[in-house]
């Protein structure tokens, strides 16, 4: 046996015999945490919309999203949105909110490096290429209509 | 291709004193007992994770060379090896010890190398006292392998769980206590596993490569061990090991366990088991040892295995070689104690596949009898034995 | 009533995720980037809008939201700034999400320290 066919012999082998996730519960955790953040973003959306009536629906959902940006990024810094994340998986990483863990999980990880080399560089280590393929897919679709 | 792997110790090294120092969590696992210092706090008063594995090492060496009750400056070498880039607890630990330092690296396996190595300058008599440690942290080993502690993300089923704790030994050319008797140096096997998150199967092949190379060097089968004890395969590797040794024609029995898969309860969510040095390290330097010294055990074959990979190389999609060291460590208590077994645990996953087909199951009935049979003979891991109808932990 | 929506499709769009991760092993990351693109894909062809106006946070919540504005942004920009709106317009909508997640990262790495899993 060559060692390439070896090699797809055991990989296969190995992938029959790691243990599988029963996907159920964590796919009903997910969708359920997923749904929960929804509401709440909602809930926070109606609140300001009732505070401020005149404020429009952009502005609105844009003072939303610090909202629960605020919130994911403090729920991270006292230790408690990874333990969420452990169960909800999707439901935690999917929404903003995730996107916040995200940038504040490496700031806080890396803050004895210093807050230059630290904090600010590591920041983006996990969400950097969220916003890179963000910006350039959204100036592709705009060029793209620039020209239809 | 005859050449031997394996080196036969004429000047038996003698394991003069040991020291196992671990986590909060490391202390509320199965070896929580046995364990010499068991820390209150994982930062263990320090500022950062790597200030304290540093720490942790000082504390393990020190700890070593008190029980071998002789003084820091009788060492005459330091061998030493970690996870961390540059090994740089290790080094930066030696900066506070008068004695020369070799560090070391073989991921995982640093404990049997370590030994290996220091065995060997004391068979070749170049030095008399040499101390053997090696040490991981959890919280900087997921830092540089894997994410940030607080991103919310799961880990996969396969993954294991790094140990925090050091461990050291003291290696002696005199004294009392149980002796290295042979080593084998392994060799790096790949085979073409590129999952960072199951090392247990990159390093299983390892694992099966230097025991092959052991038993034919040595001419000895697993029989005539007391326990055969791999590092940090966890749950899935020890499975697959197992396997692999079945396919070369070797059926490893009840003697077999993995320190990983031992570690930590059901309860503790660790999924595969504990890795990294200090896994196969603290359960080495306490557990084991304590054994051999009461007699309990007469001959062990502790190999530890190592994943060479780095976070660079996986993402440039290279596969994981992983390595394996082995040591034998005979007993030098004489009277005869019953022969006791330690249990294999895992029984769960019973899937086989045609590639590597095994012929032997243990079904529920079978585990029965042998779990009978060991309770017979007094076993004392016995809070390792895993109830075939216990769900909890499958979840996850 | 429309609460019922928003905790439907958001916690949909979420479980998406989670057959990602079980199905795929993918990291977060690349879950943040899939899902961005998707919501700029979205938007792109004008799907978005009638989603969003019954789902509402369902779908603004998710991260899909956030590649839909960005991609809302660019084209609007373009519409009234021609070239140069593709190039500002992605990043103008989407500032206000993305300058409060740096702020506030870096105010609690200041307070806080992160903890060792259990």
């Amino acid at each position: 046996m060559d060692d390439k066919k070896r090699n797809e012999a055991y990989n296969k082998y190995v992938k029959a015999k790691i243990p599988k996730t029963r996907p159920w519960p964590s796919l009903f955790y997910s969708f359920l945490v997923g749904g929960i953040i929804c509401c709440l973003g909602q809930g926070i959306n109606d609140l300001i919309l009732l505070a401020f009536p005149n404020l429009a629906e952009q502005t609105a959902w844009g003072y939303t999203l610090i909202v629960l940006i605020f919130i994911a990024s403090f729920l991270t810094g006292i230790g408690v949105y990874d333990k969420i994340g452990k169960f909800a998986g999707g439901g935690s990483i999917v929404p903003i909110t995730g996107f916040s863990n995200s940038i504040t999980s490496p700031a806080l990880e890396f803050k004895h490096e210093g807050v230059i080399y630290g904090i600010c560089v590591k920041m983006f280590t996990i969400a950097g290429p969220v916003i890179v393929v963000g910006i350039v897919s959204s100036i592709v679709v705009g060029l793209i209509y620039l020209f239809i | 291709m005859s050449k031997s792997q394996t080196i036969v110790f004429k000047n038996k090294p003698v394991i003069i004193g040991s020291y196992s120092i671990v986590g909060p969590k490391e202390g509320k696992g199965n070896f929580g007992p046995y364990f010499n210092y068991v820390m209150k706090d994982d930062r263990f008063g320090e500022n950062s994770y790597e200030k304290a594995e540093k720490k942790m090492l000082e504390s393990a060496i020190v700890g070593a060379i008190e029980d071998a009750k002789i003084k820091p400056k009788d060492v005459q070498l330091l061998l030493s090896g970690d996870l961390l880039n540059q090994i740089i607890s290790s080094s930066y630990a030696a900066r506070n010890f008068d004695v020369s330092f070799l560090g070391l690296f073989g991921a995982c396996s640093t404990m049997a190398e370590s030994l290996a190595v220091g065995a060997s300058f004391i068979d070749s008599k170049h030095f008399q006292k040499v101390v053997c440690t090696t040490s991981s942290h959890f919280s900087t080993a997921e830092r540089q392998f894997r994410f940030p502690l607080e991103l919310g993300n799961q880990r996969p089923p396969a993954s294991q769980w790094t140990v925090t704790g050091a461990g050291a030994t003291v290696l002696s050319s005199t004294g009392k206590g149980p002796k290295i008797t042979m080593a084998t140096f392994g060799k790096v096997i790949d085979y073409g596993v590129n999952d960072v998150n199951d090392m247990g199967a990159a390093m299983a092949p390892s694992a099966m490569d230097t025991m092959l190379a052991h038993f034919k060097d040595t001419n000895t089968t697993p029989d005539d061990y007391d326990l055969i004890v791999t590092g940090d395969l966890g749950k899935l590797g020890s499975e697959i090991l197992i396997d692999l040794m079945e396919y070369n024609g070797i059926k490893l029995g009840l003697n077999y366990n993995d320190c990983g898969q031992m570690y930590f309860t059901r309860n503790q969510n660790t999924l595969s088991g504990g890795s990294g040095c200090g896994c196969s390290a603290t359960v080495f330097n306490s557990f084991i040892i304590s054994k051999l010294r009461k007699g309990e055990l007469k001959k062990v074959l502790f190999m530890p295995t190592g994943a060479l990979m780095s976070t660079t190389a996986a993402q440039q999609g290279e596969t994981i070689p992983g390595v394996c060291h082995a040591v034998v460590i005979e007993s030098d208590v004489q009277n005869e104690i019953k022969k006791e077994k330690t249990l294999r645990i895992n029984v769960k996953n019973k899937k086989t596949t045609k590639a590597f087909s095994s012929n032997i199951t243990y079904s529920s009935e079978d585990l029965n009898k042998i779990k009978e049979e060991n309770l017979n003979s007094n076993i004392n891991l016995e809070d390792n034995v895993e109830k075939p109808n216990d769900k909890s932990g499958e979840e996850e | 009533m429309y609460y019922l929506w928003v905790f439907l499709i958001g916690g949909l769009i979420c479980m998406l995720g989670q057959v990602l991760i079980i199905y795929t092993n993918i990291t977060s990351a690349r879950i943040l980037v899939t899902f961005v693109l998707f919501g700029v894909i979205l938007e792109a062809f004008g799907i978005f809008d009638p989603i969003s106006a019954f789902a509402r946070a369902g779908i603004n919540v998710p991260i899909v939201g956030f590649g839909a504005s960005l991609a809302k942004g660019a084209i609007g920009a373009v519409k009234a700034k021609g070239l140069v709106g593709a190039f500002t317009g992605g990043l103008e909508a989407t500032a206000g999400g993305i300058a409060a997640a740096v702020l506030f990262a870096f105010i609690f790495a200041l307070i806080f320290s992160s903890k060792t899993k259990k």
